[in-house]
Parts: C-alpha cells; structure tokens; sequence
C-alpha cells in the first residue's frame, strides 16, 4: 500500500482499542523473567561454548604481536579468533568501526580477540593470557584541540544538510538591536543500557543464525553479512526482547561478530555479552559537541538572525553528530546560517544516542534563548511563543503538517504554575534552599519509513501479526496488537504480536523515533488486505464491510470473524511504502518542558523537584507506554543535564569512567514527580495511523530546562555540560 | 579471574593461621568488594579463606560503656542498631549514605574498613597504576583526578580511601582489635591504621599479613550533635566528592573527621580547637598542606562549605 496524499476517516479513527492505555502485553513476561533475551537461548543451542571479546589495551596505534600460547593451552579453551586468522572482514554499511582490529588499532577496547571457552570462568580467565603486544602512535583524543582542523562532512543520510544559509545572516546579526553570541559545550555520553550487547551464534553449514540484540533486524542482517562476506540470504537475526537500546544497538556491533566468528571457529553454538567495563570504549556513543549559537533580535523580541555552528569528531568515516538541525526548524528568524564541522578523534565510534543531533543542539539552543531572553528583559515562555511560525522557517513556502508548539508552552505554563518564577535570578529561597524554575522547547522530527507485516485468521477468531519490528522496551508488541485489535474489530486479547525474527517481513525497525508510526502502518496494510479476504469470503463487498465485536457485518448480515477461516488460514502481508508527503510538509513533534530546581546554597548539589513535559506527537497510539517513553526520556535528560559525562583522557586516549560506578545516570532519589501531558494531536499527513514517535521528542529540552532552571535559582550560567556543583562553588554566595 | 582454591574457617585463631601456612591468601567476608577486584583480576588471591561462619557478628556493650562491633557484622545490621542509632548517630548516617541497601547486607564491618580505592586507573588493568602494580606510574596523577585525594599523598598514589564508616569511625576515635597467626591480639587505634601512600601506595594499612580483623571497639558515647554530610555527584549510589562527619557539643567544640580527601579519613584533634573560628578558618588549617590537582580543587572549598553547612545547622 502506497500513502501518498493524507489520509481520510479509516477504521483505526474508532479508536476503541488504539488510543487506550493498555498495558504492555509482553509485560508479564518480563515481570516474571520468562522474556528471553539474546544470551537466554540456552535451550535451542544444546552443546554451546562461551565466548570472551578482549580490547585493545592503547588508545591508537598497532598490534605488534599476539602470543596465543598460554591462552590456547588453558583449561577449556576451544577457539582463539584475531584478525590473524578471521579470513577478511569488512565492515557493515551503517558503523564505520572495524569491528575486529588489526593489526591497526583504532580506538581504545576495540575488540582484538575472542577467546571461546566450555565456561565463561575459563574464557575470562585465558583472556588474560592472550599477550598482544602493541605499538602506540600518536593519535587525537581532544576535540577542542583539534576543531581548528574539522572540516564541513559531506551531507549525511539522518542529518541536516551540512551547511545552510538563508537571507543575510551575518548583515542581519551585525546590525541587530540585542544580540547573544555565546559557546556551549556538551560531553561524550553513554547509552548506559540495561542490557549488554549479547549475541548467541549458531552455524548450520553456512547458514548462521544468531540471537542478538539489535534495534534494526534488516540493517543486521545487511551489515552481518556484508561484514563476514557472506549471502544475506544465509543470516538470520533473531531479537524478540532489547533491554534498551537508545540508539546504541542500531545494528551489529563486536558481540555479534565475535559470537558468528567464535562459533565458527570452534564448530558450536557460541554466546557472549560485552563485559561492561568493555561497552564504553568498544561501542558507540552520543559525540561530544562545541557550539557557538548567534542570536539576533529587535527590541521586541522578533529574531531576525539566528545562526547556529557545531564541532565534533569521530574516527574517519564516522557521521557528524547534526546538532543544528533544531535550530533550522523551530524558531522564525528572516536571517539563518547553519554549519556543521567534524574533527578525525581517535576515541570510539560517535553514533545516533537518543534524538541524535536534536538532543545536543537543544542542550545549547535552549539556554541561548534563555540568554536572549533576559537581555531582551522578555518571559522566556513569551520569548519563545513571540517568535513561533507556522511554516518551515528554512523554507517558507512549506508548511508545519501540524504544529502545536505554543499550546504546549501555554499549557505547560499555566499547569506548572509559571508565574511563580522570578525573572530576578536568585529571587526564590526556602532555607539553605535556592530555588528556581526553567523551561526549554523541545522538537524532534517524525521521519517514517516503510514497514511491512503479515497477519493471519484462524477459525477461532485469532489474528497473529509476524514482522521483524523490534520492541526495545517502547511497546512496540502492545501498539502493533491495537492496530491489528482496531483494524479486525477484536480486542487485544485475539491478537498474538511476534517480532524481532528476521524470518519475518521487513519492518522499519527502532530507531529515530520512527518505529511506532512505521511499523503500525505496516501492520495497518496487511489488515486492510485481510479486511478484503475475510469480506470476500463472504461474498460481502469490501467497501460496505464493518468489523466490531469479533464480528464481520455487511448489509443486515453478521458474521464471527473467525468463519472466514473455517476451511483454514487466512493469510495477508502487505508493505506501506510512502510518497511525498515528508518532502510537502514539515512533519515534526513538539513540546515543552518545566523544571523546578533546588540547589543546596553550602555544597551547590542540585536537586531536581518538580518536572513537567508538555507533548505533541501526532495521535497517541497508547498514553500508557507513551507516557512511560516520556517519563524515561526525561530522566535521561536529567542525567544529560547534571552528571553524564564520558571523560576523555587525553593523552592516554580513551573513556576513563569505563563502568557504571564512574560513569552515573540518574538513580531514583534524583528523580523527582514527573508529569507528562499528551495534547491531542492526529496527523493525517504522516500515515493512516496519523501518528508520529515519542520516544525521542520527551529527552529534547530537558537539559536546558535544567541548565535553564539552574540560572534562575542561582545567577550562574553554566554552559558546558554536565552541571556540576563544582562548576557553581566558586560565585553562589553563602547568604545564611 | 585467576583459579584460587577454598576453605572455611570456623575460628578466628584458624583463620589467621590458615592466612600464615599460604602466603598469597586473602579473607572473604562479604566479598562486596574482594570478588568484584578478582573478578577484574585486580585482586589475585591464590586461596580465599571464608571467614563468613566466625562467630564475629554481634553487638555488645563494653564493660566502660562503650560498644564492641564484631567484624562480620553486616553494614546493616550495624546502621540499625539500637545503641548505635541513638548514641553514635554519626556512624548510623555514614553506613546509610553508603553503598545500596543489598550491598550493606553483605557488607561487613572489618571488610568495610578494607575496602579498596575507586580510582578509576587502579580499575583498569591495561592503565599504569603504582597501587595495584607497584612502580609501574600512576595514570590518574595527569589524567582524571576530579575524585581523588588533595592531601596527604605523594607522586606515586592520590587515590582516596572510599569509605563512609571509616569516616566516622575516625571521629569517634574507635579501635581496631585484631588477632595474628601466633594468637596475638592487638588493638589499633583507627588514627593510626591507615598508611599515607608514601613510596607504597600497594600498602594501605599497618596490618601484617595474617592478621585477621576480630572486632572494633567504640568508645563511650559522646553526646552532642552528629552530622554526615556526603556530598556526590548524585543523590545516592555514589561515592563522596567529599564527606563531613561531625560531632558538636554546646561549647562550640568538636570533632570533624573528612571523606574523599585523602587515603585515610582525614582528622587532626589539635586543629579541631579551631573550630570556634568557623568553617573557613577551620578548613584552611586541616587543609594547609592540601596539593590538589587542578581538576579536584574545588573539593578544599567544597570542604569549606559544607562545615558551613553543618555548622550553621549545629547553632540553629
Ligand atoms: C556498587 C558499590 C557501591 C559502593 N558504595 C559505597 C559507598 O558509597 N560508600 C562506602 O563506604 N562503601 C561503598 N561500597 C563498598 C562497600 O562498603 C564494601 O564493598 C564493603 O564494605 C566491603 O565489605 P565486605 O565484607 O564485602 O568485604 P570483602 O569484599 O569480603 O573484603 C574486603 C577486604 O577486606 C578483607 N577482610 C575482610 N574481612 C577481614 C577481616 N576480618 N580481617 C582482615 N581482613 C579482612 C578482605 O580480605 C578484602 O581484602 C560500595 C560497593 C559497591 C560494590
Ligand atoms: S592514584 Fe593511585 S590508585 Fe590511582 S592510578 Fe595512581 S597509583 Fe593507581
């Protein structure tokens, strides 16, 4: 099914399951620890070894030699593979990391070996005989040392375009009435997932079939095969749970490489999961970022130059992390300039970490309006709403499909009670308690993608759904069921969702926000195709055929569903694919976020008290695991805000805080009442659904709504991330 | 982690006799800490002595009023102690801002004590690192130190002591009773436990090789007022940037005893008479010699501030 002009009233307009707060339905599952994931599968792989990834123990530089001898003759020890004796490998066509090095080193904790053992204990413990000895060459570890030489990258497939200009930004800056030019910086970031990248292989002859845990099932099986150089034909990927992903389990990673070569190597099933001291270096992470935003106004607060620059690096091949893309779209201004530079950094690969690009660019957009809005002496909410637009600011002649920005920022104020805040920083104070509140915009795009399913009948009225979707924690299994429930005319509990098998149609896969609104979509095809067998089966005329209740009306006759399939199955897949609409309109997702902070006068801990986040975000296909997304994502957003940060050392060359004692997220005393508010919102532009992705929209804003915040209780401006109590002991006055 | 081999114990005496007949053997109590540094092969005992089942886990009351802590017991059982809780207050509050509640049910007294540093260098095996291999360097000197000691270390070592307890085990001036291989027993004051790094950063307190830990011996209560004041990146789950235990009493005296300074909790009694002057001239005494990095500096201030803190809180 193609979608290629906005859609009109369908079946999933009844809303009788779509759009109720169901729980998740995979939940008992996890609650009671019978979810299998990627390192359970135990059972299907009788006879299976451990494997082991060792790092690279330098930061850049080459292998001179690997003595295999005491590892390979330690207890247990089945298989050693290095790039010695891999056979070649390439590397996929999403990371730009060689996933096993050599003899060349890239980056720190690169994987160099994988050691399969008949036990964990022993493949662990032979790791450490494996003596590689290594050449260091000098490499380049610190951004801001390097951004002189970063140059303008080449337009990337996510990204913005790299470098943008409309009117006369510079003119416009130059001669505007109040203006902000400032610096912010934000740190190399972790995704800290639950769950560590694991992967269970297994050969047959040479088909490989693997339990994994990626985000992306057709970019796995893509990348596994392009890397081992083998049909893609022969992979198949299997991810039915993810315990979390946020972008650093897009595709294959040195688990899966290693798990496939390791089984290979020793003729058996093989399972491994990165250490998690290993995870840091090894894998992904979200880029460290400088950005100077240029900020010109007229005295009434009109912007008419708004310029946006950012740096940041990776190894070579690596993408640029779009960190202007916000500022192309959120805020008019007649003036705009937008340039993206990347460095070579010699650290692991920099990589999509929730909102890539957005989540980044809003951390410093948002405090530059802040900034402007004090020196304009206008309330940050009014700043914000004075310069919203309804068309496309980069590009006039197109419009927002919908765009509720200023009802988010209205609303959020009135609920958060706004008007308690002082313009005067400093203002608020409750004993050794200075209090302040902040507010930041939040948008993040709405991509959608073809996504294709299969559904089938049987006599009893059930509809089982096959796609290779993933469900990362989202609740990708508890929508896919509604829209299968809305479009049948069943509830939820006659419809059985299985994901995460490669074996199954092509999904759009999670990842950018787009996988809730892709891959309902998908499922919607494959149901408007069924809806047209199950009514022919009747004789009943497709057009004129209602489903409710388990049951198919035509005319004044009714019929179970289920009878459809009394002679057996039905079957229907279809594949919604999608036409221009992205390019007519602007399709975005907006939102507002409200922060109250309490930061202690003598030792300068901050403490988050109060948060709100106001969402638009085309139709809510279920508030109960959108509002979860939310929630998760603002937490994130306090972790982004005062304490995640990937400290570079930078002649040694690699993430020091390489765990999860030294590396923090938040933890539950950080997290204060979280408030979510989902405005109604359905866009027909996007897909039958009319719905657009969450996940992403409820992280962008939160950290400078923080920072925001932060400055309002204490008169200190922190621009570079994380915001840190050493960063406010020198100015907050002890005012006892 | 390397092979090791076992044995339980079932008296102190045995323990210590066990820990001299195989050099290269450690004691497992919780093993919070031990297990986690083998598993990273840190830490590479040849043989575990398992002191779990010694009868080292009570509370009781000293015949001069104060408390005898066995070494086993747990960091939980310690917290909410009756006794402790309403007369030593201060180590209630220390054991509490540490670690998470599961840990400090494995979590022992002696083992608590023993704990060792959370330098991020020492952590990793492929980093120089003079404590965990001596004379190879010290990775953290130039390199990441906002957590790390700002007094009393040298060029080889300025990782801290991360403790809680032992912090307030400082300012209430307890005693470390052990026994040797020979049936020896001996009681160290806690001031005198810990070593400075020096030239041997590897060598941490004054116990000999096989000397077991039996119990540790509190002091009749105080009074006054108790604070612990742990200040973290996070508001739990963390270890100190800097920490302050403090004991106040009416006059205006005190003791104050520091966390996430130094390789040891970090007091000086003579110093504490200044504590009358107020926070920063107390500070700048303690601290004089302080030789911070220039990314951990500010915990001199941060020290400074939080007595603030405290004291303002004290006079209130
Ligand atoms: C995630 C995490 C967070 C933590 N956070 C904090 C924190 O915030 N604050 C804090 O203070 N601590 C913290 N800790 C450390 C924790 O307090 C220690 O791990 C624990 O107290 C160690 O006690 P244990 O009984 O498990 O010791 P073990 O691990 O069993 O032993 C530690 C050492 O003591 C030796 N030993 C044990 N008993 C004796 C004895 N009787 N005589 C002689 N030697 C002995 C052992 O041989 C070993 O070398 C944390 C630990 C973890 C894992
Ligand atoms: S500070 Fe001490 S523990 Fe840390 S690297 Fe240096 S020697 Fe090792």
């Amino acid at each position: 099914m193609k979608f290629d002009k906005p859609a009109g009233t369908n079946p999933i307009d009844q809303m009788k399951v779509i759009g109720k707060p169901l729980d998740r339905i995979e939940g008992p599952l996890k609650t009671t620890g019978t979810a299998k994931y990627a390192y359970e599968y135990n059972e299907l792989n009788k006879g299976h070894a451990y494997g082991y990834v060792v790092g690279a123990a330098i930061g850049k530089g080459r292998i001179d030699s690997i003595n295999q001898y005491a590892a390979k003759n330690a207890p247990g020890v089945l298989a050693i593979v290095t790039y010695e004796n891999a056979g070649p490998l390439q590397k996929g066509k999403f990371y730009a990391d060689k996933l096993l090095a050599g003899p060349d080193i890239d980056h720190y904790h690169q994987a160099v070996a994988v050691i399969v053992a008949e036990t964990f204990e022993q493949a662990r413990s032979a790791a450490a005989l494996l003596k590689i000895t290594y050449t260091r060459v000098k490499g380049s570890f610190d951004l801001e040392a390097v951004k002189d030489s970063a140059i303008t990258p080449q337009a990337g497939q996510f990204g913005p375009p790299p470098q943008t200009e409309l009117g006369d930004f510079e003119g416009a800056f130059a001669t505007a009435a109040v203006k902000l030019d400032e610096t912010y910086t934000t740190p190399d970031q972790s995704h800290a997932m639950m769950e560590p990248h694991a992967a269970f292989a297994r050969w047959n002859g040479d088909k490989l079939t693997c339990w994994c845990s990626i985000q992306q099932l057709n970019w796995g099986v893509r990348d596994l095969a392009n890397v081992l150089g083998i049909p893609k034909e022969n992979v198949r990927l299997i991810s039915s749970f993810i315990g979390g992903g946020f972008g650093g389990k897009g595709t294959v990673l040195s688990d899966i490489v290693a798990a496939s070569l390791g089984a290979r190597a020793a003729g058996r099933p093989v399972k491994l999961t990165l250490q998690r001291p290993l995870i840091f270096n090894n894998t992904t992470h979200r880029p460290a970022t400088i950005q100077r935003i240029r900020i010109g106004a007229a005295t009434d607060g009109t912007i008419t130059a708004i310029g946006h620059e950012s740096w940041s690096g990776n190894i070579a091949g690596g993408r640029t992390e779009s960190a202007t893309a916000p500022t192309r779209s959120l805020y008019a201004g007649a003036n705009r300039m937008s340039h993206l530079r990347l460095a070579v950094l010699d650290l692991a690969e920099g990589n999509a970490m929730r909102a890539p690009g957005e989540a980044s660019g809003m951390m410093a957009l948002e405090i530059a309006m802040d900034e402007m809005a004090e020196k304009l002496k206008i309330d940050p909410v009014e700043f914000r709403i004075h310069n919203d637009t309804q068309v496309d600011p980069s590009n006039p002649t197109r419009n927002f499909s919908t765009r509720q920005l200023v009802k988010c920022l209205r609303d959020g104020a009135e609920k958060f009670n706004w008007k308690r805040r002082q313009a005067i920083p400093g203002s608020i104070r409750e004993g050794k308690w200075l209090i302040g509140i902040g507010v930041a915009s939040a948008i993040r795009g709405a991509p959608i993608t073809k996504s294709a399913a299969r559904v089938r009948l049987d006599k009893e009225g059930m509809i089982t759904v096959e796609t290779d979707m993933t469900d990362i924690g989202t609740g990708s299994y508890t929508i896919i069921g509604q829209t299968a429930a809305e479009m049948m005319g069943v509830n939820i509990e006659k419809v059985i969702v299985k994901l995460g098998d490669s074996a199954f149609p092509e999904s759009s896969g999670s990842g950018g926000q787009w996988g809730a609104a892709s891959s309902t979509s998908g499922v919607y095809a494959a149901c408007v195709k069924l809806r047209e067998s199950v009514a022919r089966s009747f004789g009943f005329d497709p057009e004129k055929t209602e489903f409710s209740d388990g049951k198919v009306h035509s005319g004044n006759r009714s019929v179970a569903l289920g009878d459809a399939a009394k002679t057996g199955d039905l079957f229907a897949e279809d594949e919604m694919t999608y036409g221009e609409l992205s390019k007519q309109y602007a399709q975005d997702t907006f939102g507002a976020h409200f922060v109250e902070v309490a930061v202690n006068m003598y030792t300068c801990e901050i403490r988050v008290r109060r948060m709100l986040a106001v969402c638009q975000a085309g139709r809510i296909l279920n508030p109960k695991s959108a509002r979860s997304q939310v929630v998760g994502a603002m937490t994130m957003g306090v972790g982004a805000a005062l304490m995640e940060d990937l400290v570079v050392d930078k002649s040694r060359g690699f993430f020091v805080n390489h765990d999860l004692a030294g590396y923090k997220v938040p933890v539950h005393a950080d997290i204060p009442y979280q408030e979510v508010i989902l405005l109604d919102d359905v866009d027909p532009t996007m897909s039958p659904m009319k719905a657009k992705g969450i996940g992403e929209l409820g992280l962008v804003g939160v950290a400078a709504a923080i920072a925001n915040a932060v400055y309002n209780a204490t008169g200190v401006r922190v621009r570079d991330y994380p915001i840190t109590l050493d960063k406010l002991l020198d100015t907050i006055k002890i005012n006892a | 982690m390397k092979s090791f081999t076992y044995e339980r114990v079932h008296t102190p005496a045995e323990a210590a006799a066990a820990a001299a007949r195989m050099p290269g053997s450690k004691f497992l109590a919780g093993g919070t800490n031990l297990l986690d540094l083998m598993k990273l092969q840190i830490e590479t005992p040849v043989h575990l002595i398992d002191i779990g089942k010694l009868e080292l886990n009570k509370i009781e009351h000293t015949s001069s009023g104060g408390l005898r802590i066995g070494a086993l017991l747990s960091n939980t059982d310690l917290a909410s102690d009756a006794s402790v809780r309403r007369d030593y207050q201060i180590l209630s509050r220390a054991l509490l801002a540490g670690a998470s509640g599961q840990l400090r049910n494995k979590a022992t007294t002696a083992g608590n004590l023993l704990q060792r540093t959370r330098c991020p260098y020492f952590y990793d095996t492929n980093q120089p690192c003079n404590k965990r291999v001596p004379g190879s360097g010290c990775a953290a000197i130039n390199g990441y130190s906002r957590q790390l000691a700002v007094i009393g270390s040298g060029d080889a070592c300025i990782a801290t002591h991360p403790s809680d307890m032992a912090v307030a085990m400082m300012a209430l001036d307890a005693t470390i009773e052990t026994v040797n291989p020979k049936g020896k027993v001996r009681s160290i004051p806690i001031a005198d436990f810990y070593r400075l790094p020096g030239k041997t950063p590897h060598i941490e307190t004054v116990l000999g090789k096989a000397e077991l830990i039996t119990s540790v011996i509190l002091p009749p209560p105080t009074g006054g007022m108790h604070f612990y004041h742990k200040v973290r990146d996070r508001s739990s789950y963390a270890f100190a940037l800097v920490s302050v235990g403090a004991i106040l009493q009416n006059d205006g005296s005190g003791r104050i005893a520091l966390g996430g300074v130094a390789a040891k909790p970090w007091r000086s009694e003579s110093i504490e008479k200044l504590l009358p002057l107020g926070s920063k001239a107390f500070t700048e005494k303690l601290l004089a010699k302080a030789r911070p990095t220039h990314e951990n500096a500010f915990k001199i201030k941060l020290v400074e501030r939080t007595l603030e803190g405290i004291l303002k809180e004290g006079r209130s």
